[in-house]
């Protein structure tokens, strides 16, 4: 015994070591988990790995300031912050007017990571929070797949919402907003929601609520939580599907949500008076009634009796009901449906109404292209997955059919709520690849099985029937079933590059940072926009108020550390539209209103020089309707000809000699911009301007940036009189 | 403007023969100045001042002190004092280097502030030696006008003395003051004095009393940029895994005359020379050699605008601030590097180590109000000491980085007004054991240990409470 062969030894080693397949599983999924998990992160890097570990686009500055003052000031500070920088001279009520769950998130992170003594900045930590909340939801989303479906489905939506580019434009690194946690609040809300309807479990119940309570603190799209989940409830309801489980899910839900909800200072009594969560209210009272239904039910035994005692309840809950909210909605006690809500609903409604929400390019409705760009394959394969979906109906199934379908709608209303849709988009996508290849798999697993006779016997009743079934196919079913799985794979494939590509070349620019290619194909830097603030920042008195586009409010505000007019946060239209009318007024006309908001420095952004196409002037007519919104002297068709906008020579006179256009022109004529062309050729709009002698009499030039993108003017005080 | 001038020479001169002739310090008197040249070199914005004086002993008692005076404006920003003496004779003459310390003496005219320069030898009766003195001023050019538009260039005045103010009699002098430019507005005139090109001459006079005073005010152009550091904070990480890490932390302003009105980018870029002359278009710092992992960034992130050459004796970076920066801009910026750890630290016969850096501000031709250098031992480390060559104020503080347990010590050097003649080498001392390298890789590991029995015993511990 002692001369065993090594060999033997080795291989009862193996044995002990080798795992029942029931492990063998497990560790294959949690392998796969790990690296989704690790994908999901690592694909949200490339703006760090380009560019530097910095904050993008706008809102995300005004959340970083944010982040900044509470990491400084501590919570109660922070909740009671009144911010005398923006919104000069009115002033924000900061912890009442925004969503901290974002804030409150970072700094968590930061202050463990301090206490475990990871010397982090907390910009870092602002800068990672949304690819680590989008591994988390990966995450989820395998949990979720798994509670509809199978792990396989989990596997497989964890998969393919690691890399899609409809959630990765929103939670690139760099890209600290709302959404970017939100987003795992939203699916994991409904996750144990569905959960909680599945297994009727108190324990699961305040788990949803919890979730919800972390959504409404994280983001203003709550609201299609609140409303989402009892249109559920409704068609659960109608389709017949009530149960026990859906009233205790519903209704603990709801009670501990909304209030949990109300101690958000934004929302506050909003949850229980606005027009927009009173489906939530209705759906509850209706539940109350519809039980009271059942235990009616269950006591008479009279059915006739019954129909009629339905009859009568029924038309006095509806009719009391309808009272209540009448009585309300002219009370003025519930409030009605604000514009954006309406806006949702109707995309043609914003570009009637609200022309300062049809002018942001993210609330534009969705066209066909980007649909494609975002969601790639899986627009093929959500009609799949819903035709799974229905053949194999639950509760489940019927929640995320509504899920997506809804969130369909609203993503080809705005182009931001993309991101909505994504998850169920990829969730449903994920059932139909998962039980395709599950399916394909099956039949070359069985096929294999009948040619090795007799070893699966006593396997189940299924698989006989199914070998049954093979038998009379046709004879290609194998290489049929080979080439389908090929085919699915090379289209996974396809995905993947396309979600690749797709980060790295479309949402991965900082937009603060601008980057060109230079003559000799090197990469040109064009960092203007942090010039001009660091300029603020430095060399302007501490109190200077600075008057720009709303656009560059968040901005000016966290990089330059200067009070602001007006910014991104666009709660008061009136004061965004006197800005609008000072910069489409005369020079003359413009330095009243410049000196009645005690405007120190005015900054606008050019991109004639560079040929950088979003900027003020492609932006202008945006103020002149805004401005002409509230204030009907500003006129849209005195700036332009013939319906036509232009800057050039044959531009309408009020355009050639309104303030915005004189600021960003102001000795531009002077300058040669490229080789060939006239001087004062712009090259943002490809044309020579009308106006190469733009004097200034009320400015005067303070700054311009190196390419001349961000240039700032200086308020010349008031003449003396002598 | 020059008549009042006059008078107030004149008045001060009267002034100082009257003292002069009070307090005869016995202990000075004996020494005397046979030749003083001295040359002041405006043409940046630290005034450089070479002085030779051939002093030589009429006393009767061989000495070993010579005393220099200062003014006490000029003592406020004074920023270092040299003193050599030549070797040898001829050809095989060697320069070396004498002890300058600041002293008090009784009896000081107005106020005058003294530097003590002490001999190798004494200096005996009716012996003679020559003394090399270097010292640097900041601050000491005033911009008049004190605000001017983008295209003006910058004016200063300089205010000095025609006659060395000295505590010795001098039986001859004579001063040379360079400026930048052939362009100088007014000068004093103390007759003799000419100017040539872009030298003033100042003498040669002859057997003045000592304390001779005749103030004199220069004003000409001087568009070098006044890059004055406000503060600096350099912060050097020592890891023994083999990395030195500094962080310098600036608050760089354009000390010169303050910008007035527009500043028009298209001058700027059509006419450089012409618009924005005085301005600070990019610094140049001079970093150890294999300097590595180099950042250039500020509170809103990195900067792209930077150089970095290197070769094997040094480096050299390039760095232009966001936005060139006028009179009475400013910028803050971060610098950081890393560089090996073999090249500063060494150990010493008593097992003790010690850094051995340099103390001053790596750009070039940049005075520093105020420097803090903060050495971050490594954690576990005792008994730390510093050695610099001159006097700054020291203590202790302790910082937590990285896994730190306990905090690291870091040594805390200020000093006030720098100039670049400070970069010399200080060095802290410590004791450290090889033994606390391994602590951070040890808590790390026993954590994922910890970590990974945890998970083990969750996979094979029922907690249900049903069965």
């Amino acid at each position: 015994m002692a001369t065993m062969p090594a060999s033997a030894s080795a291989s009862d080693l193996l044995k002990s070591f080798k795992l029942k397949t029931k492990q063998q599983e497990l560790l294959i999924r949690v392998s796969i988990l790990c690296l989704v998990y690790i994908l999901a992160f690592i694909t949200r890097l490339f703006s760090v790995l380009r560019y530097e570990s910095m904050i993008h686009e706008f809102d995300p500055y005004f959340n970083y300031r944010t982040t900044l003052y509470l990491t400084e000031n501590g919570f109660y500070d922070f909740w009671n912050w009144f911010d005398y920088e923006s919104w000069y001279p009115l002033g924000r009520i900061v912890g009442g007017t925004l969503y901290p769950g974002l804030m409150v998130t970072a700094v968590l992170i930061y202050r463990i990571l301090r206490f475990l003594r990871f010397a982090v900045h907390i910009r870092e930590v602002c800068v990672l929070t949304a690819p680590f909340f989008a591994s988390n939801t990966t995450l989820v989303a395998y949990f979720f797949g798994k509670e509809i479906w199978d792990s396989g489905a989990g596997l497989v939506a964890a998969i393919l919402i690691a890399v899609c580019p409809g959630y990765i434009s929103r939670s690139v690194a760099g890209s600290y907003d709302n959404e970017g946690v939100a987003i795992f609040a939203l699916l994991f809300t409904f996750y144990v929601f569905v959960k909680a309807v599945n297994t009727g479990s108190l324990a699961w119940c305040l788990a949803s609520a919890f979730g919800y309570f972390y959504m409404v603190s994280a983001w203003g799209g709550y609201v299609f939580i609140i409303n989402l989940i009892p249109l559920y409830v409704l068609v659960l309801l109608i389709t017949g599907r009530y149960s026990m489980r859906l009233y205790v899910a519903y209704n603990c839900m709801y009670i501990l949500g909304m209030l949990l909800a109300m101690q958000i200072r934004f929302v506050g009594f909003q949850h229980v008076q606005s027009g927009e969560h009173m489906a939530a209210m209705g759906v509850f009272f209706l539940m109350q009634v519809f039980y009271f239904l059942d235990w009616v039910k269950h006591m008479l035994s009279d059915t006739k009796l019954f129909q009629a005692f339905l009859r009568i309840t029924v038309t006095s809950a509806v009719a009391v009901g309808g009272i209540a909210l009448g009585l309300g909605m002219v009370s003025g006690y519930i409030s009605p449906w604000t514009g954006r809500f309406y806006s949702l609903l109707d995309p043609t409604y914003a570009k009637d109404h609200i022309p300062i929400i049809a002018s942001v390019s993210e609330h534009q409705p969705t066209a066909w292209s980007s649909f494609m760009f975002d969601f790639h394959i899986l627009l093929f394969l959500f009609p799949a997955g819903l035709y799974f979906c229905f053949k194999r109906l639950s509760d489940a199934t019927i929640f995320i059919v509504m899920y997506g379908l809804t969130s369909m709608y609203f993503a080809g209303v705005m182009v931001r709520l993309i991101l909505v849709a994504t998850p169920a988009v990829c969730l449903i996508s994920a059932i139909a690849v998962s039980a395709t290849v599950k399916n394909l798999t099956v039949l070359l697993r069985s096929k294999n099985k009948v040619v090795q006779t007799g070893s699966t016997k006593g396997s189940g009743g299924s698989k006989s029937s199914s070998k049954a079934l093979l038998d009379q196919s046709q004879p290609f079913q194998k290489n049929g079933a080979i080439a389908l799985l090929f085919g699915a794979f090379y289209l996974l494939s396809r995905y993947a590059t396309h979600c690749t590509w797709v980060t790295s070349e479309a949402y991965s620019s900082p937009s603060i940072v601008l980057a060109a290619r230079g003559a000799h194909g090197n990469r040109v830097i064009f960092d203007d926009y942090r010039e001009a603030y660091f300029w603020l920042r430095q060399n302007t008195p501490q109190d200077a108020k600075v008057m720009s586009w709303w656009d560059y409010g968040y901005q000016i505000t966290a990089m330059g550390n200067r009070t602001v007019i007006v910014d991104n946060n666009t709660w008061n239209n009136t004061h965004i539209a006197t800005v609008g009318r000072a910069m489409s007024s005369y020079e003359d006309e413009a330095i009243e209103i410049i000196r009645s908001l005690d405007v120190d420095y005015v900054l606008v952004v050019f991109g004639g020089v560079t040929g950088y196409s979003s900027d003020d002037i492609n932006k202008f007519l945006w103020m002149v309707r805004i401005g002409g919104g509230v204030f009907p002297v500003i006129k849209e068709p005195d700036y332009l000809v013939n319906g036509e906008y232009r800057v050039d020579k044959g531009a309408a006179p009020k355009m050639l000699n309104c303030l915005m256009y004189k600021l960003c022109y102001y000795r531009f004529g002077e300058m040669m911009t490229e080789y060939g062309k006239p001087p004062g050729y712009d090259r943002a709009r490809g044309v020579e301007i009308g106006n190469k002698d733009v004097k200034l009499e009320h400015l005067e030039e303070a700054f311009t940036t190196s390419n001349w993108i961000v240039r700032i003017y200086r308020v010349k005080p008031p003449n003396n009189r002598w | 403007m020059e008549a009042p001038i006059r008078a107030r020479e004149a008045l001060g001169f009267i002034l100082f023969s009257l003292l002069f002739s009070i307090c005869r310090s016995s202990s000075l008197n004996h020494l005397l100045i046979s030749n003083a040249e001295r040359r002041i070199d405006l043409s940046s914005h630290i005034v450089k001042v070479y002085l030779t004086l051939k002093v030589e002993n009429a006393g009767s008692t061989p000495t070993s002190e010579v005393f220099l005076s200062f003014p006490p404006t000029q003592v406020d920003h004074l920023a270092t004092v040299e003193a050599l003496v030549t070797k040898g004779k001829r050809k095989k003459t060697t320069l070396v280097r004498l002890d300058v310390k600041p002293t008090e003496l009784p009896d000081a005219p107005n106020d005058a502030k003294y530097f003590a320069i002490y001999l190798e030898n004494p200096l005996k009766s009716g012996e003679s030696t020559t003394l090399e003195v270097l010292y640097l001023l900041t601050h000491s050019q005033e911009p008049f006008p004190a605000e001017i538009a983008q295209s003006e260039s910058q004016l200063v005045y300089y205010r000095d003395s025609a006659l060395i103010l000295s505590p010795y009699h001098i039986k001859q002098q004579t001063t040379f003051i360079k400026t930048p430019s052939t362009k100088v507005e007014s000068f004093t005139r103390v007759e003799p004095s000419n100017r040539a090109g872009t030298e003033i001459k100042y003498g040669p006079y002859e057997d003045h009393p000592p304390y001779s005073f005749s103030p004199i005010l220069i004003h000409f152009e001087n568009n070098s940029p006044f890059a004055v550091v406000e503060e600096l904070v350099r912060e050097v990480e020592i890891s023994h895994w083999g990395n030195l890490q500094v962080t310098e932390q600036y608050t760089l302003v354009h000390a010169g005359a303050r910008h007035k009105g527009v500043f028009s980018r298209v001058d700027f870029q059509s006419r450089p020379t012409l618009n924005g002359a005085s301005s600070l278009r990019y610094l140049l710092a001079r970093l150890p050699p294999r300097v590595h992992s180099v950042y250039y960034r500020d509170e809103i992130g990195n900067i792209s605008s930077s150089h970095l050459r290197t070769d094997s004796r040094k480096s050299e970076l390039e760095i232009e601030p966001r936005y060139p920066l006028f009179g009475g801009w400013k910028a803050t910026f971060v610098i950081g590097y890393g560089l090996p750890l073999q090249d500063f630290l060494f150990e010493t016969s008593d097992d003790r180590r010690y850094l051995n850096f340099t103390f001053g501000c790596p750009l070039l031709e940049t005075v520093v109000d105020k420097l803090t250098i903060k050495v971050v031992l490594p954690e576990g480390s005792k008994d730390p000491s510093a050695v610099v060559p001159f006097p700054v104020e020291q203590h202790l503080e302790t910082k937590y980085s990285y896994l730190d347990v306990v905090g690291r010590t870091v040594v805390v050097m200020e000093k006030k007004n720098l100039v670049p003649t400070h970069n010399s080498h200080f060095q802290v001392y410590y004791t450290f054991k090889p033994i606390f390298m391994l602590a951070e890789p040890l808590m790390l590991a026993s954590v994922f240990f910890l970590f990974f029995v945890a998970c083990v015993a969750y996979l094979h511990i029922d907690l249900s409470i049903r069965k």
